[in-house]
């Protein structure tokens, strides 16, 4: 039964989805299953922070390594809740300023907004950035002349690297116009547009047959190890 | 009446969408034909012209008290309901008069039939008169949409130039959208749905017959007990992230059918499995998967439900705390199987870095190129769709793989087709290749 | 010799990591002090962003969706800011979305940026709205093909958008003739294309611009489902550059706000990191052939 329920609502909600598609007598009713997904999906919200308030709380009270950072986190998420949800310092809006709580949380003056501004943004902005730093690691790890398959790689990674940036005008600016497409600010163009689009539609149609197959396979209950591998 | 009730300009609209399935070619004769014998479903009203006079009854002056010339009205308008659509909306065609060049743009307005005025004609019993659109000049129609079902509407169009706006042009009688029961511009997807649909039902049925299916071998999902192996042998953990992404993504139900399978090997194995998620109803989805697992291993007691937690549904935030989790627990094996996105170098190179053996799978095609450099394995795409089946072994599901390779196969074909019959046409462009590549691309919609 | 190749061979990250560091700030503070950038020459995708948006008509409204957070606003601010500033020139009617969470913030950031300081004599609500985040992803634009109103009820300020001028006459999404997205990964220009765009039979256009990450992906789609393609920060710099050229054709980068200017900027530290990148694919192989030389040699 455990096992059953899980299965028929899945089999029903994605068979209203597909028709809802095609058939617009069903199109309010794929409307209602995207409303049960969005007010389940807020639910489980509750379950997500009680998760994470029970694995950190107990870290504190066994005084694992690292338990600080448990409670750092732990402060800022009852921080962030109450501000946001408090909507403190936020200004009414001015379509209704007799009412306090009219105003958007972040708004300018708010701590949400606040937080936002010189918490969030540049934390998040840093760990973006990092990506460089780990493309430049990778590249130095990965980019091997081992083979000729990897040798034709290396030889587009290099057309793109320059064509992005200046310094593929630079060396090959002075190519005459009759050959300006070998210049390498066009050659990454057509590497891109041509090679690049190529491959990826060969990817993109696999991918979109595997995901039929998929979702088939989980509609007519052939699949059912997303509830877990067992008989 | 035929040519009534069809609406050819409105279908060779939609044969012209720029993103339409290429298997709309398979099925657009079919519009037609369906189109035409089931016209039962649009009202096919028509209004005649009816040109109205400005009512201002005066020639309008500039600032400077100069006379200033109005465009002309449009000569004709009609309106009707769009066929096999979701109800609701109604296609408003005008003719534009000569010289109307000098005007920028036409309102389109719409007026709904009040129902005790219902058909007392023009100008009596209507609502108040509301802006449907505002089209450029060029354009000789409009939809009105969002209109309430089976409610009867006047439109009345106007130019607007620089110099003041025609004279309204109003549609005789008040036109009905009707509700059709199947959206005729989605047939042909329908009809590819239902192709792929037909293979990978087909090969599940035959399999089901006991016909042998075979697939080829793939490298990453052998190498999943290895990987788990490893863990055990080390004494590490397992460390899972089934993507960023919550459970109405099929990338990550996919990535659930994998988790399923490794916390099984890792029940039989007794692994330490962790399992972060970014998505709180991927962690329950998660734990019942795992938990499952575990019981079908008969280690129903080393399942730990703390082990598979919410982290936070901020992107960094959540690469920022499995990041450090793998520096500080140093996992032998990592798992990356959903959709991600920038970052999966992050957390693959991490991975890298900590010497972890590291199996990945997305659809997200951009970053394949991140996993396939810097894990040990990658399932590329439909690989990823296919690793549950791969790994159930049973035959219904190996089935559907066969299907999914003979619906593959076809889409090959049209793209053999489309490429042969686009260089013929460069070899001779008349006759009736061309005209073949031309009825291919409007199939195709490019 | 020998020595320098078993330090490549065995080279820690984290030097890796100082050399990005330094080949990314030095262009930044070269390009911070003397106010310099490289010149651009627009690729035909950047063209077309540009041509797409100055052939509408003065009052056509045009939908912005902001489909990203602060994370990437490195490489999207800049080309939010120049989209923006077309828009303002052509005194087109803007509809500012967001189907991400952060990005009502980042609407009201490139409003007071471009439209506040620059356009002031735009008025809220009539040239410009900003109508906020709706959750449900892709369920938001298929909501938006049929009923506009329905998706967003109300604008950020509260507005129900039934009472908003500058939504006069929109019923859905497919009212917009240009659909400009810019786009940070899901829900982004692929869904909108997906769901949007394939359902309009041709009436809306749409332009977009992306993360670099993503821009592979969507080449796919340009120039058919895609007008007009700004891949990454290089993207944003081409179009940026034929924005500053269009509004202020006899400036010179001295004289054009440093606003205006933010991707031709980061293309310097763009510059510096690819080098390095070559200068690093080049030593790594160094230390390949290297390597494999000395096994073979063992071997025999």
């Amino acid at each position: 039964m455990k096992r059953l329920v899980p299965m028929w609502i899945a089999i029903i909600a994605g068979f209203v989805m597909l028709l809802s598609a095609f058939f617009p007598i069903t199109e309010s009713l794929g409307e209602t299953v995207g409303d049960v997904f969005n007010v389940v999906a807020a639910i489980a919200f509750i379950l997500g922070a009680g998760s994470l308030a029970k694995v950190n709380l107990a870290k504190i009270s066994r005084r694992d390594q690292g338990w600080g950072y448990a409670a750092i986190t732990l402060i800022c998420f009852a921080i962030t809740l109450v501000v946001g949800l408090g909507k403190i310092g936020v200004p009414p809006n001015t379509q209704f300023p007799l009412l306090a709580w009219s105003g958007e949380k972040n708004a300018d003056g708010s701590i949400f907004g606040w937080i936002y501004e010189f918490a969030l943004v540049p934390i998040t902005s840093t760990m973006f950035a990092l990506l460089a730093f780990y493309v430049a690691s990778a590249a130095f790890r990965a980019f091997r002349a081992k083979n000729l398959e990897a040798i034709l790689l290396l030889s587009t990674a290099f057309i793109i690297l320059l064509g992005r940036t200046f310094a593929g005008v630079v060396l090959t600016g002075w190519l005459p116009d009759w050959a300006s497409g070998l210049r390498l600010e066009n050659l990454s163009v057509y590497i891109m547009q041509v090679f690049n689009t190529a491959g990826n539609r060969a990817i993109i149609i696999g991918i979109a047959l595997g995901v039929t197959a998929t979702s088939l396979r989980i509609l007519l209950g052939v699949d059912r190890s997303w509830m877990g591998s067992g008989d | 009446m035929f040519a009534r009730i069809v609406k050819w300009d409105y279908l060779a609209l939609v044969a012209r969408n720029a993103n339409a399935n290429r298997w709309q070619k398979i099925s657009s004769a079919l519009i037609f034909c369906v189109i035409a014998l089931g016209s039962f479903g649009a009202s096919g009203v028509e209004s005649k012209v009816d040109s109205k006079v400005d009512s201002r009854g005066k020639i309008p002056l500039n600032e400077l008290g100069q006379e200033v010339i109005a465009p002309p009205a449009a000569t004709s308008i009609t309106a009707e309901d769009v066929a096999w659509d979701a109800g609701g909306v109604i296609k408003i065609s005008w003719q534009p008069a000569a010289g109307i060049t000098s005007a920028t743009k036409w309102i389109v307005e719409r007026s709904e039939v009040l129902v005790d005025g219902q058909g007392s004609g023009q100008g009596s019993g209507q609502g108040p008169w509301t802006l449907v659109a505002e089209v450029p000049i060029e354009e000789k129609y409009a939809v009105a949409s969002k209109l309430s079902p089976e409610a009867s509407y006047f439109f009345r169009v106007t130019a607007v130039s620089p110099n003041g706006s025609s004279a309204v042009t109003t549609t005789k009688s008040a036109v009905t959208g009707h509700w059709n029961f199947f959206i005729g511009a989605k047939l042909p997807l329908f009809c590819a749905i239902l192709l792929v649909s037909a293979c990978v039902i087909n090969f599940i049925l035959a399999a089901r017959r006991g016909r042998p299916m075979k697939v080829r071998r793939i490298a990453a999902l052998e190498a999943i007990k290895d990987a788990v192996g490893r863990a055990t042998e080390m004494g590490r953990s397992i460390l899972f992230v089934p993507g960023i992404q919550d459970m109405d993504n099929i990338q990550t139900v996919a990535g659930l059918t994998v988790l399923g399978n490794v916390s099984r090997t890792a029940a039989e194995y007794d692994a330490a499995i962790e399992v972060p998620t970014s998505r709180s109803l991927v962690m329950e989805a998660a734990r019942e998967a795992v938990q499952a697992s575990y019981l079908a291993a008969g280690r129903a007691d080393a399942y730990n439900a703390d082990a598979i937690r919410y982290i936070t549904d901020e992107q960094f935030g959540f690469v920022a705390y499995v990041s450090g989790r793998m520096v500080r627990e140093k996992p032998a094996a990592c798992f990356y199987m959903g959709c991600f996105f920038a970052e999966s170098l992050i957390l693959a190179e991490t991975g890298n870095s900590i010497g972890a053996i590291q199996i990945a799978g997305t659809a997200e095609s951009s970053q394949l190129p991140f996993f396939v450099a810097a894990c040990d394995y990658t399932l590329i795409g439909e690989e990823f769709m296919a690793a549950s089946a791969y790994l159930s072994g049973e035959p219904d599901q190996i089935g559907s793989l066969k299907g999914q390779d003979l619906a593959k196969a076809i889409a090959a074909i049209v793209i053999v087709i489309g490429v042969v019959l686009a260089t013929m046409a460069v070899i001779a462009p008349s006759g009736p290749i061309p005209a073949a590549l031309a009825w291919l691309k409007g199939v195709l919609g490019s | 010799m020998s020595k320098l190749l078993s330090i490549l061979e065995s080279l820690d990250r984290r030097w890796i990591f100082l050399a990005m560091a330094i080949s990314v700030a030095g262009p930044i503070l070269y390009i911070g002090i003397t106010g310099k950038t490289l010149p651009e020459t627009p690729t035909p995708a950047a063209r077309a962003v540009y041509k797409e948006i100055e052939a509408l008509p003065p009052g056509t409204p045009v939908l912005l969706s902001f489909d990203f957070d602060p994370a990437s606003g490195g490489e999207l601010i800049p080309m939010a800011t120049s989209l923006v500033h077309q828009c303002a020139a052509r005194r087109l009617r803007m509809v500012f979305i967001a189907l991400w969470p952060l990005g009502p913030q980042l609407i009201d950031e490139t409003i007071k940026r471009v439209i506040l300081a620059d356009y002031p004599d735009l008025k809220e609500g009539v040239d410009y709205v900003n109508v906020g985040f709706q959750s449900g992803n892709e369920a938001v634009m298929k909501v938006m093909l049929t009923d506009f109103a329905k998706a967003f009820p109300i604008t950020k300020n509260g507005i129900a958008v039934g009472d908003v001028v500058a939504l006069q006459g929109i019923q859905r999404v497919l009212d917009f003739p240009l659909l400009i997205t810019i786009s940070a990964g899901y829900p982004g220009a692929k869904e909108w294309i997906q769901y949007v765009v394939s359902s309009s039979g041709g009436k809306i256009k749409m332009v977009t611009g992306c993360t670099g990450v993503q821009t592979s992906a969507l080449y796919p789609y340009y120039p058919n489902q895609l007008s007009g393609l700004l891949g990454a920060i290089k993207g944003a710099a081409e179009y940026e550059s034929l924005v500053n050229s269009s509004l202020a054709p006899n400036d010179t980068s001295a004289a054009i706000p440093a606003k205006y200017l933010e991707a031709q900027r980061r293309m310097g530290p763009q510059l510096g990191a690819h080098l390095l990148m070559i200068a690093l694919i080049i030593l790594g192989n160094i230390a390949y052939f290297a390597q494999r030389k000395s096994k073979v040699r063992a071997t025999s």
